[in-house]
């Protein structure tokens, strides 16, 4: 069988009605919460940087901050994994929209802001990371084969990583085609060990040929997994909140992943 | 530092750029100093500057039962496929794994980005994206990796890694460390960028790109040309494959330091570079050749230069081919990894095209015109936006075998 098992040092979660992790265990209990005000705070990010970052450099950053804290790593130590099934979809559609009107006036700043490793690039500046940083996606895939390269990157160089998936929502007529009508994003701080901070395992296991089965959390709304492709995270973050367990994602389109999750005694 | 790792076989790889389709076509332009680059005529709206164009991707249309996947990234990536035998090679490949057991890894920077500014300037009157072009998985960026999975029947790992113009050298990483845990037995890694609006718009915008040919660290050089290209590698475990050329190593690192220009000092580029030295267990006097990032960029330039020159001996070669395919962003790792492969079968050290007048931060390691010499190990630098840095070490396999 094939697999590879890592530990959870830190979690983040940020959508229009979860400020943080903390908001989703109370909303799997029932429990009612605040949904955060505005933008995504993104607090890591110095104050210049936080005015001119695009939206999904924002979403990103609030949960890798989030994740980071709960580890208590230093996040210039952290190889980091930065995955998203759109970019930035706001600024795509700015450069198409320009580009089939006044190609020569496209903004250089949302230019080099276009580029799907952006989330990464801000953060790795604004933690001072020197470590490897990537950028992928996977289609409707992309926190499940974002996990499972973290995870390989964790256990295959001895070191801690940190995943990030977060999509914005969809603009202007992209928005037909990519179906994303709100954002979501989730980090996870993964240890090739257990360190102090530790919260449980996870071991992953792929599952050739079987995406079916694919698993709804039974707490989690519908309404929130259908509004981005960055909410597959949610079955994981419902077993993480709610205590061990089983879910099975998808690790590319035509590969599912069985995780089980054992929570820290 | 990093352990060194077990290396694995390239058995097969294929490259198409502005040099022409398939390895033959761009050994013969390498040896012959022959650039692809073209005065642009692609652009939607006139952009005065060259580019580094494929032809033939206009008449390359996908098979009937690819239909949906139709845009030019895909075209060219099924052009890229068709050549050097490699569908065969990965046809064995999977009747020796298994469809489940090789994972797929693919670089690119805007992947069919090009349809979707296509559908944006022929919007229906309500303003919605044409009925031809409403084709979900086109307007993705894992649509590259989306295609080549169904057009190869792959049912592994698959992931779009996108990291600007690293992307396609960060893939080799990412297939060595899932096929050393046994998440993999080999994979397919490469990457595809055609040319676009986006990109030549948007490095003008920047002003980073030059009105004539590209000159890379030649002191009067001005800015990048463009390119596109296609490129594919079979990795597997050595005992697959023991005459076929090898990965040694590779390095990633971050910069930490500016979205669009590089660390002055070249920090993040020296910790690739070093970090794939100690995987690959290498000196830098072992190193024969070194295809370089060598963009023509003022910075990106000046940085690379004064790294080779402070860690390479002078019988270490070095040069940057963007002057033969122009720069292929998302597609330059592969199309040099390609290239540094080239190399060391043929051992040949192609001249660094375009520069005619050396910027002063050279030193001797620079190839400024071909050296026909023995190349037996070989690395190729790619960097990208973001800071984003990666290195890939390559040497010849086993004689003999």
């Amino acid at each position: 069988m094939s697999g590879v098992s890592v530990h959870v040092a830190g979690v983040g979660v940020w959508s229009p009605a979860l400020a943080d992790f903390a908001a989703l265990r109370a909303a799997l209990r029932g429990e009612a919460t605040t949904p955060p005000a505005g933008r995504p705070p993104a607090a890591v990010l110095p104050a210049g940087e936080r005015r001119r970052a695009p939206e999904s450099v924002l979403l990103a950053a609030e949960v890798a901050g989030q994740a980071v804290a709960m580890s208590g790593f230093d996040a210039a130590t952290l190889a980091c994994v930065f995955a998203s099934s759109h970019g930035d979809q706001a600024i795509t559609d700015y450069m198409c929209a320009t580009l089939a009107t006044v190609p020569a006036e496209l903004s250089p700043t949302r230019f080099h802001n276009s580029v799907h490793n952006a989330p990464a690039g801000y953060w790795t500046i604004a933690t001072g990371c020197h470590a490897p940083s990537n950028a992928v996606c996977a289609q409707r895939a992309s926190f499940g084969a974002g996990l499972l390269e973290a995870a390989a990157l964790a256990v295959a160089d001895g070191r801690a990583v940190l995943l990030v998936c977060a999509d914005i929502a969809g603009s202007g007529p992209l928005a037909e085609v990519t179906g994303c009508t709100a954002p979501f994003a989730s980090a996870l701080v993964l240890t090739p060990e257990a360190a102090g901070s530790t919260l449980g395992r996870l071991d992953l296991h792929l599952c050739p040929g079987s995406i079916a089965g694919a698993s709804a959390a039974a707490a989690v709304p519908p309404a929130w997994l259908e509004a981005s492709p960055s909410a597959a995270a949610l079955p994981l973050l419902a077993l993480l909140a709610q205590g061990t367990g089983r879910c099975r994602l998808m690790a590319a389109a035509s590969l599912g992943m069985d995780v089980h999750w054992e929570e820290r005694a | 530092m990093p352990e060194p790792i077990v290396p694995l076989a390239v058995s097969a790889f294929t490259a198409s750029s502005a040099l022409g389709h398939g390895l033959a076509a761009h050994s013969a332009a390498l040896e012959q100093a022959r650039s692809g680059l073209r005065a642009n005529d692609f652009s939607s709206a006139p952009l005065a500057c060259w580019i580094g164009r494929v032809d033939g991707v206009e008449q390359a249309a996908l098979p009937p039962a690819f239909a949906r996947w139709e845009c030019r990234n895909n075209r060219l990536a099924w052009l890229g496929l068709n050549q050097d035998g490699f569908l065969d090679a990965v046809a064995a490949a999977r009747t020796r794994y298994g469809k489940a057991r090789i994972a797929l890894l693919l670089g690119t920077s805007t992947a069919s980005i090009g349809a979707t500014e296509e559908a944006y300037r022929r919007l229906d009157p309500d303003g919605g994206l044409p009925d031809d072009m409403l084709r979900p998985p086109i307007h993705a960026p894992h649509s590259l990796a989306g295609f080549v999975a169904e057009a190869l029947a792959l049912e592994g790992p698959c992931l779009t890694v996108s990291t600007a113009c690293s992307s396609s050298a960060k893939v080799f990483a990412s297939a060595e460390r899932l096929i050393r845990l046994g998440l993999a037995d080999a994979a397919v890694v490469g990457g595809v960028d055609t040319l676009c609006d986006s990109v030549l718009f948007g490095f003008n915008a920047l002003e980073l790109v030059s009105r004539t040919p590209c000159r890379p660290f030649d002191r009067a050089r001005d800015g990048i040309s463009i390119g596109e290209a296609a490129g594919f590698a079979l990795l597997e475990r050595i005992d697959a494959a023991p005459a076929a050329p090898r990965l040694l190593g590779y390095g990633e690192a971050s910069d930490a330091h500016h979205m669009s220009t590089p660390h002055p000092q070249g920090l993040g580029a020296e910790l690739a570079l070093r970090d794939a030295l100690a995987r690959a267990a290498l000196e830098p006097a072992q190193v024969d050749y070194i295809n370089l990032h060598g963009t023509a960029s003022q910075k990106n330039d000046e940085v690379e230069a004064a790294l080779i020159a402070r860690v390479f001996p002078p019988s270490t070669r070095a040069s940057s081919t963007k002057g033969f395919t122009g720069h292929t962003l998302g597609a330059a790792g592969i199309v040099e990894a390609a290239i540094a492969l080239l190399a060391l079968e043929h051992d040949l050290v192609p001249g660094n095209l375009g520069g005619t007048d050396p910027d002063p931060a050279c030193g001797p390691q620079f190839a400024w015109r071909n050296e026909a010499r023995p190349v037996r190990v070989a690395l190729s630098n790619s960097f990208g936006f973001g800071g984003n840095n990666a290195c890939l070490a390559f040497a010849r396999g086993e004689a003999g075998a």
